[in-house]
């Protein structure tokens, strides 16, 4: 049976508290970050209403578009190592026993949950020249005196994935899980070696799940904030460094709010391509 | 030379044993039915003929050479799954291929043979669409081409029919079993659906708890069934207790047969509720009376009490038997339609 | 793929993803004030610091407080809208499902600023309070997935059977349907409580001038030198997730609460 259309005023009174709680402290935010991106910023205090584009304008600069492209460009990166590492973990986790799967997962889930402050501040130490991973290589040999990793592009691309993974593998845990064993069998009663099997039939039949978990982890990739400041040089901050450091540092809330309604556009504009995406698939 | 030699199999998980030493041996072009009830083993044990499992025990010989390690890829077998296992991101034809492409046969080669396998399942012109928008019966004949695309030395089919409905599945069956019998291919299907199993099957395999209980041609099952388990769960049937009496003769509640010997004191005979005559009281070999009576139109079932023990006798509608639930029957079993089973 | 090359892969990952941690954890039981791995001596001193340092005390407790009362009003907003979602047919509701969803999904900072704005306009910025409401919408998300997916395992046909038994709607809710959804509303109110606590750019924009989260005063400890005190808090942040996210997988089924289809029988 389907659930009836609702018959009484009083029907909808479930419905009052958290309509007014998402309305006023989400929605009226929300709006007025878009309102104060056009108000014109005032020296010295912080900004009056006004109707301008100025802080739109400032979009057109070239550190601006440095910085954008460089977001763009490492959230990519992000999604694509992550993908690319997750995507054959996860088939292998979903075939576990449900005992092995559940500790993977509540280890997945502690991990993805960790702030971006320990993430970073555990990678830099594992970084570091003191209490880092060159003191292994040191030992074995391989290096002559441990060295700091960190700052650097490749520690930011590391730790930035090592966020990411977890969270990749629980965007394609439900697609792997529900995965029809046999389509695997089939292939292999049909000549394909499994890891044959596995490039020729459980991938391609995912493509979509594929672009769409793409989509997610690269939006999550550019709204990293602390580990660009704590593994990153200052070249390689986001868009995200940015706003904070306007609207904190720098007092300038219209261009922080411009630059944050420009990342609204391109993250909603990605996750509605990611489930239109999906939706296709399932329509399959 | 046999075409499948099962030598011995047995499936343990943990401490269960799924398959407990099975032997069978099945001829080259025969048709096999795995029957029996589920958890019985059947399937498991057709996934090790696959490879998809591997035996805890045991050999798996085809054409007298032993497989029982090699991979599933490498074994030459078509396989149609429960689930059919089409792959959805392919067509019609594509699925068809797929074993093709893997062994690298040329583009062209492949084309001719996904239109000749088309053919075959009655699908000309179907290689195109995706395999989304067939019907059920369509879909399953787009899994046995592709099964059959390698000319597998086995064609192995895992309950193939059980998603249709029960018309569709009876005229599938009439279909499979003419394919089959066409290609002369060496084939095992699992199935708990008794009837597809008379259909399609030269030899029956009924099976519970791991183990093969009978294997014999359709109509020895029925007619033979080897022990208490094979004739109940084949059709319907009587299961009487009988014991020796005195003079030779066999006791059995309600009365006494003759013509028949017990290999011991007591026994069970089964007698299908068909051979079983509703005669006059004073006629009768055992009497009882009517419990209940059930008018099923095509047949009517009666359902007598006799000291204890419920005897269902069948007659046709045409003899219209007027009887009362109560009233006082008599029944007669022929002794040729009596198999005498261990108690 | 073999099995050899599968346990090989699964355990390289369980490798790079413990040995931060593993790393971190060894160094927080150094005996000497250093960052050093692995650890000279063994001291437990720095998880001692945590609780008997008045700025880390405070931070951990504000913390947890703020987490606890996140993640009940983030629970609070969720369970009626998806009950009304359950219970009735309404599509233009759909609405407010999505905009509790939307959080969650767009970038953080984003939805930090939206906040900063918010608070800075209505003259409220800064104060603590703010942070449990900001933190309940940023994570409204998770129980309200969690619940929706609790409801959406409810058999219809309780409610009927009830409600010919002379039950009426209040009463189905609270005598058959909050039975049954309650485990999923715990894993809901245990993901927000999680990443309430771990949460860091929406409660340093909101009030991070006021408020001292744990993130925020690891952050700011950061820049004058790590300590062996912040890894022994990392530790602390680990062991609550880890812990935290057992009991869920103890008393639910976390398989299905993360999107598999019902407990798979292997």
């Amino acid at each position: 049976m389907t659930a009836a259309r609702p018959q009484r005023l009083r029907d909808y009174a479930p419905l009052v508290f958290p309509a007014l709680m998402l309305t006023v402290f989400f929605v009226v935010p929300f709006g007025i970050m878009v309102a104060i991106s056009f108000f014109r910023r005032v020296q010295g205090a912080f900004y009056e209403p006004d109707f301008v584009f100025d802080n739109y304008a400032r979009f057109l600069s070239a550190f601006f578009g440095q910085v954008l492209g460089f977001s763009l460009v490492l959230a990519a990166l992000v999604a694509l190592v992550a993908v690319t590492i997750a995507f054959p973990f996860t088939f292998l986790l979903a075939r576990l026993s449900r005992r092995w799967q559940v500790v993977w997962l509540v280890a997945l889930l502690s991990i993805v949950s960790l702030s971006e402050v320990i993430v970073g501040f555990a990678w830099s130490t594992l970084f570091s020249r003191t209490a880092g991973v060159t003191n292994i290589l040191v030992a074995l040999g391989l290096m002559s005196e441990p060295m700091s990793l960190s700052p650097s592009f490749g520690a930011l691309l590391t730790g930035l994935s090592y966020h990411a993974f977890p969270y990749t593998v629980l965007v394609l845990y439900p697609a792997l899980a529900r995965l029809d064993p046999t389509l695997m069998e089939a292939a292999r009663t049909l000549g394909a070696s499994p890891p044959r099997a596995f490039v020729t039939v459980v991938v391609p039949a995912l493509r979509n799940t594929i672009l769409a978990t793409m989509i997610m982890v690269f939006v999550f990739a550019l709204g990293s904030y602390l580990l660009p400041q704590l593994l990153g040089r200052p070249s390689n901050w986001t868009l995200s460094v940015l706003i904070t450091d306007q609207a904190i540092y720098q007092s300038n809330l219209p261009f922080a709010a411009a630059m944050a309604v420009f990342l609204v556009l391109v993250s909603l504009a990605l996750v509605g391509l990611s489930l239109l995406v999906g939706r296709k698939e399932a329509a399959q | 030379m046999t075409g499948l030699v099962l030598d011995n199999i047995t499936k343990r998980f943990g401490s269960v044993a799924a398959v407990d030493r099975v032997n069978l041996s099945v001829p080259d072009g025969s048709f096999v039915c795995l029957l029996g009830p589920s958890g019985c083993g059947k399937t498991t044990l057709l996934r090790m003929i696959a490879g998809l499992e591997e035996p805890s025990e045991g050999r798996i010989l085809v054409g007298g050479a032993d497989v029982t390690r090699a991979p599933a890829h490498q074994r030459d077998f078509g396989m149609v799954f429960q689930s059919l296992a089409l792959f959805p991101h392919l067509s019609v034809g594509e699925n068809i291929a797929y074993p093709l492409r893997i062994r690298g046969v040329a583009k062209a080669e492949q084309a001719r043979r996904v239109e000749e396998l088309l053919a075959l399942v009655r699908l000309p012109g179907f290689g195109e669409r995706p395999v989304s928008k067939l019907s059920g019966g369509q879909r399953q004949r787009v899994a046995i081409a592709r099964a059959l695309a390698l000319q597998p030395r086995l064609f192995l089919l895992d309950e193939p029919l059980s998603a249709l409905d029960a018309k569709l599945r009876e005229a599938m069956q009439v279909e499979l079993r003419q394919l089959q019998q066409r290609l002369g291919i060496t084939t095992v299907v699992v199935t708990h659906d008794q009837r597809e199993a008379m259909t399609m099957a030269d030899l029956v395999v009924v099976m519970n708890e791991g183990r093969i209980r009978q294997s014999a041609p359709p109509v020895d099952i029925y007619r033979r069934p080897a022990d208490t388990f094979v004739a109940d769960f084949i059709g319907i049937t009587n299961l009487i207790r009988a014991r020796r009496g005195a003079d030779g003769t066999v006791r059995v509640p309600g009365g006494t047969l003759a013509g028949i010997a017990l290999p011991a004191e007591e026994a069970t005979i089964s007698v299908r509720p068909e051979d079983v005559r509703l005669v006059p009281p004073h006629e009768a070999a055992i009497t009882g009376r009517v419990d209940f009576v059930r008018d099923l139109g095509a047949s009517i079932e009666i359902y007598v009490e006799a000291d204890g023990q419920r005897i269902v006798a069948v007659a046709s509608p045409r003899e219209r038997p007027d009887l009362q639930p109560g009233a006082p029957v008599g029944l007669a079993l022929p002794a040729d339609a009596c198999v005498v089973l261990g108690a | 793929m073999s099995r050899l090359f599968t346990r090989l892969f699964m355990a390289l990952v369980a490798l790079v993803l413990a040995a931060p941690i593993v790393v971190v954890a060894g160094v927080s039981f150094n005996a000497q004030r250093t960052l050093t791995f692995p650890p000279v001596g063994f001291s437990l001193a720095w998880f001692g610091e945590v609780f008997t340092d008045a700025g880390w005390r405070g931070a951990l407790l504000t913390s947890l407080a703020i987490a606890a009362g996140s993640a009940a009003l983030a629970v609070a907003i969720a369970f009626p809208l998806a009950w009304f979602l359950w219970r009735w047919h309404a599509p233009w509701a759909r609405l407010f499902q999505a905009l509790g969803t939307a959080p969650f999904i767009l970038p953080p900072v984003i939805t930090a600023l939206g906040f900063l704005s918010f608070w800075a306009t209505a003259g409220f910025y800064g104060a603590p309070w703010t942070v449990v409401i900001s933190h309940a919408i940023f994570l409204v998300t998770l129980p309200l997935v969690t619940i929706t997916l609790g409801f959406s395992s409810v058999d219809r046909s309780l409610t009927e059977a009830a409600a010919t038994m002379g039950a009426d709607d209040r009463t189905v809710l609270r005598t058959v349907v909050l039975p049954l959804v309650t485990p999923y509303l715990v894993s809901g109110y245990a993901f927000a409580f999680v990443l309430s606590l771990n949460e860091y750019i929406i409660a340093y924009m909101v009030a991070g001038f006021t408020v001292e989260t744990l993130p925020i005063k690891i952050f700011n400890a950061l820049r004058y030198g790590y300590t062996p005190t912040m890894a022994a808090v990392t530790v602390f942040f680990v062991a609550a997730a880890a812990l935290i996210f057992s009991f869920v997988a103890r008393f639910g089924d976390l398989p299905r609460l993360l999107g598999a289809w019902s407990s798979n029988e292997s």
